[in-house]
């Protein structure tokens, strides 16, 4: 009897549900197996660069936000310390503290999401509602800072859009008690849940040396065991005066990333502790006329604020001609700003180097030879959002 | 740090430098374009500097800048030292009439997305890419995005609202 | 003595519109797929907290086959446009169409090449929910809204607007 090898082609997407989003996926199948996996992006593209490049640099911020729409203040931030480095600003330290205590519940809810989805592409409906539960908690902070849930830009350059409300401390504190109380109930549901463990045990494996061929990070490349995070390797924003571990896994495998991903939660919450103990006093916005707007008490009473406000306002400030990179650790992996200033008021270039698209490039390596059904698992592993994919 | 790069680059490659620069700390190296890959695989190989991450690919386009004379697009890679923690960039010019370079996906498998952004927003070519195609716009929008004579709100395919009127370009 | 006393009490009188607009609306199965960020607050509208399913439309179909409601959450880019019509297509009908968001209703910030200027240039729109993105219980509104809307159609119009398209 002789067998004759076919494969066939299969059409993930754009609309799939456990797709996280519009990702679509070209697979070559040869029965169970994926000889090929191909993804195809772009259905989400916004022209995000080039809408900020076409603004005063205040004014591109908020496109920030609705790149990574998980973690809208990981990517002010990183675009107000590229433009900070730009313009040479520096930060009072009270803005430093509070700046990572958000960028760290940032990083808390995106786990959160990514935990929920992740779970339930693998069968595990009630995860969602669990995680989602312990969101909305983050998205009170939130809320009482900028009025808005999601799309804050809260973080604003030279400093923070306005002071912070008067209960942040209570909210803050009531967080880190339901999210460690959260994080225990999703060890116990998932942790050494049987069917949890099959189906991400040793899928997805990439070895440190592909992470690193890949330029992946994040979690993906920490999973593999390299010891590569932006907080440690390159402090910002003050994290030097923290306390916490990096965690990282060995087989690099979905399993290892969900471990990391939990322990990384926890290693925030330490962090925000430590924040909210030991928050300084002080100023919520750097003073520098012409660069940073005044605050917005003064511009009501003081003559030479409302002239510096209605200036930066309608003109901008004009950035010397140089280009500043600033890298973060996003939630998702290494997420930087390239920004070029021209002498003008406007940008020339803002390159967003996206962790998730270079992340997402590792995707047919990952599913190569492997079942159908690992596919979603490996999607979801790398934890992708496609709005920062595509941008 | 850099001063070993600079090092490096002088005794091995000293005709591919052009200049270098240093902006708010960040060491910027100009080279040659045609020896890109020589370059990064030499500092890959060299047992000491160990640059093997390469963390982006990016391009800007300089047209109508004074900074358009050396060639109006740019090139940026931006190359990191695990073991240093240290972070540089290597940028090349390329001519505004077909702007070509020669691909590092031979490198990284990595530069393989980075580099396919890289030609369908801006339209540079990467010689010896092994699949070259659209990979975010739609296939039927023809021109490349970021480019500065690319007007901002036009919408080419076929949901045009704009086609008889033509709206001014946006800087 | 009018008509209504003499029948008896186990018949209700209705028009045949009210009857089955009232079935329909209160059985709307959204179509569950979800653009960009404000696909996130919706998911947030199904989960635990908000709890969409107070209002009967919980059981999200994740196939356009079976649903007959599309929330169009998220900008819609020209990419994504042809497909957004063909799911739209392949819904049976009647079928509704809720955009959600700034960017579904009109490009929203992004007034730029990629973005479609407004989902109702490729297809009919009923309720549009503003915001960016729009809070749980604004998009709650609006589906209860197109309830409303749903109430008061009429068979006939529907019919007559089937038979053109068709
Ligand atoms: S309206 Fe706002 S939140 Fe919704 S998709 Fe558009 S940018 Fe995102």
């Amino acid at each position: 009897m002789t067998t004759v090898s076919k494969t066939v082609e299969l059409n993930m997407g754009p609309q799939h549900p456990s797709t996280h989003g519009v990702l679509r996926v070209v697979l070559e199948l040869d029965g169970e197996r994926v000889v090929k996996a191909t993804p195809v992006i772009g259905y989400l593209h916004t022209g995000i660069e080039k809408t900020m490049e076409s603004k005063l640099y205040y004014k591109a911020l908020p496109a920030t936000d609705r790149m990574d729409y998980l973690s809208p203040m990981s990517n002010n931030l990183g675009f107000c310390l590229a433009v900070e480095k730009l313009m040479d600003i520096e930060i009072p330290e009270k803005v430093k503290w509070v700046r990572v205590c958000l960028a760290e519940l940032t990083r808390i809810k995106s786990h959160l999401a990514w935990v929920g989805t992740h779970a339930l592409d693998l069968g595990a409906m009630s995860m969602l509602l669990y995680a989602f539960r312990e969101r909305e908690s983050i998205i009170d902070v939130y809320e009482a800072c900028s009025g808005q849930r999601m799309m804050s830009s809260y973080i604003r350059i030279g400093g923070l859009a306005q002071e912070l409300p008067e209960d942040f401390d209570k909210l803050v504190r009531k967080v880190i008690k339901q999210v460690a109380q959260g994080i225990k109930d999703y060890e116990d549901l998932l942790t050494n849940n049987e069917i949890f463990i099959n189906r991400t045990k040793n899928v997805a494996v990439i070895s440190a040396a592909d992470a690193l061929d890949y330029s992946l990070s994040g979690p993906m490349l920490r999973g593999s065991g390299v010891n590569y995070d932006v907080r440690k390797a390159n402090p910002y924003s003050g994290y030097e005066y923290f306390d916490f571990e990096i965690p990282l896994g060995k087989n690099g495998d979905a399993y290892d990333r969900y471990l990391i991903r939990l322990e990384e939660m926890r290693q925030s919450l330490r962090i925000i502790q430590q924040t909210i103990d030991g928050m300084p006093e002080g100023p919520y916005r750097a003073h520098l006329p012409g660069i940073v707007l005044p605050p917005k008490e003064d511009v009501l009473y003081k003559m030479e604020s409302m002239i510096f406000h209605f200036k930066i306002i309608t003109e901008g400030f004009k950035a010397p001609c140089g280009g500043v990179y600033q890298a973060i650790e996003a939630p998702k992996g290494e997420l930087g700003f390239y920004i070029q200033g021209d002498g003008t008021n406007k940008p020339n270039r803002v390159r967003v180097r996206p962790p998730s698209f270079i992340n997402l490039a590792s995707l047919p390596k990952l599913v190569e030879g492997r079942l159908f059904s690992d596919v979603v698992c490996a999607i979801g592993s790398i934890d992708i959002v496609l709005g920062e994919v595509d941008r | 740090m850099e001063d070993k790069i600079r090092e490096f680059l002088n005794s091995r490659f000293a005709d591919a430098l052009i200049k270098e620069d240093n902006f708010r700390d960040q060491q910027s190296f100009h080279i040659k374009p045609e020896c890109l890959v020589d370059i990064c695989q030499a500092l890959m190989d060299d047992a000491d500097l160990k640059i093997k991450y390469l963390s982006d690919i990016t391009s800007l386009d300089w047209l109508g800048h004074e900074q358009e004379k050396d060639g109006r697009f740019e090139v940026v890679y931006n190359l990191y030292s695990l073991d240093h923690r240290y972070r540089f960039f290597i940028k090349v010019r390329l001519p505004d009439d077909k702007p070509r370079i020669q691909s590092l996906t031979s490198l990284w498998s990595g530069a393989n997305w980075m580099e396919r952004e890289v030609y369908d927003l801006m339209g540079i070519e990467f010689e010896g890419h092994p699949d070259l195609t659209k990979i975010l716009t739609p296939d039927e929008l023809e021109g490349y995005p970021l480019r500065k004579d690319f007007p901002l709100t036009w919408e080419q395919p076929a949901f045009s609202w704009n086609k008889d009127d033509p709206p001014e370009v946006v800087k | 003595m009018g008509l209504e006393e003499k029948i008896p009490d186990s018949i209700i009188l209705t028009t045949l519109d009210k009857m089955v607009n009232w079935a329909r609306k209160r059985s709307m199965w959204p179509f569950g797929f979800g653009l960009a960020c404000c696909a996130i607050e919706m998911i947030s509208t199904f989960a635990a907290h908000f709890d969409l399913a107070r209002y009967g439309m919980e059981v999200m179909r994740p196939s356009p086959r079976q649903a007959d409601l599309m929330i169009v959450a998220g900008r819609v880019s020209m990419k994504m446009a042809p497909v957004v019509r063909t799911l739209y297509e392949q819904m049976p009908n009647p079928k509704w169409v809720i955009s959600m968001g700034a960017c579904a209703s009109c490009g929203g910030v992004f007034n730029n090449y990629a973005i479609l200027q407004g989902v109702d240039r490729i297809i009919p729109v009923d309720i549009y929910v503003p915001g960016c993105p729009p809070r749980p219980e604004q998009l709650m509104d609006g589906i209860l809204k197109l309830q409303q809307k749903v109430e008061k159609e009429s068979l006939k119009d529907k019919r007559e607007e089937w038979g053109r398209s068709a």
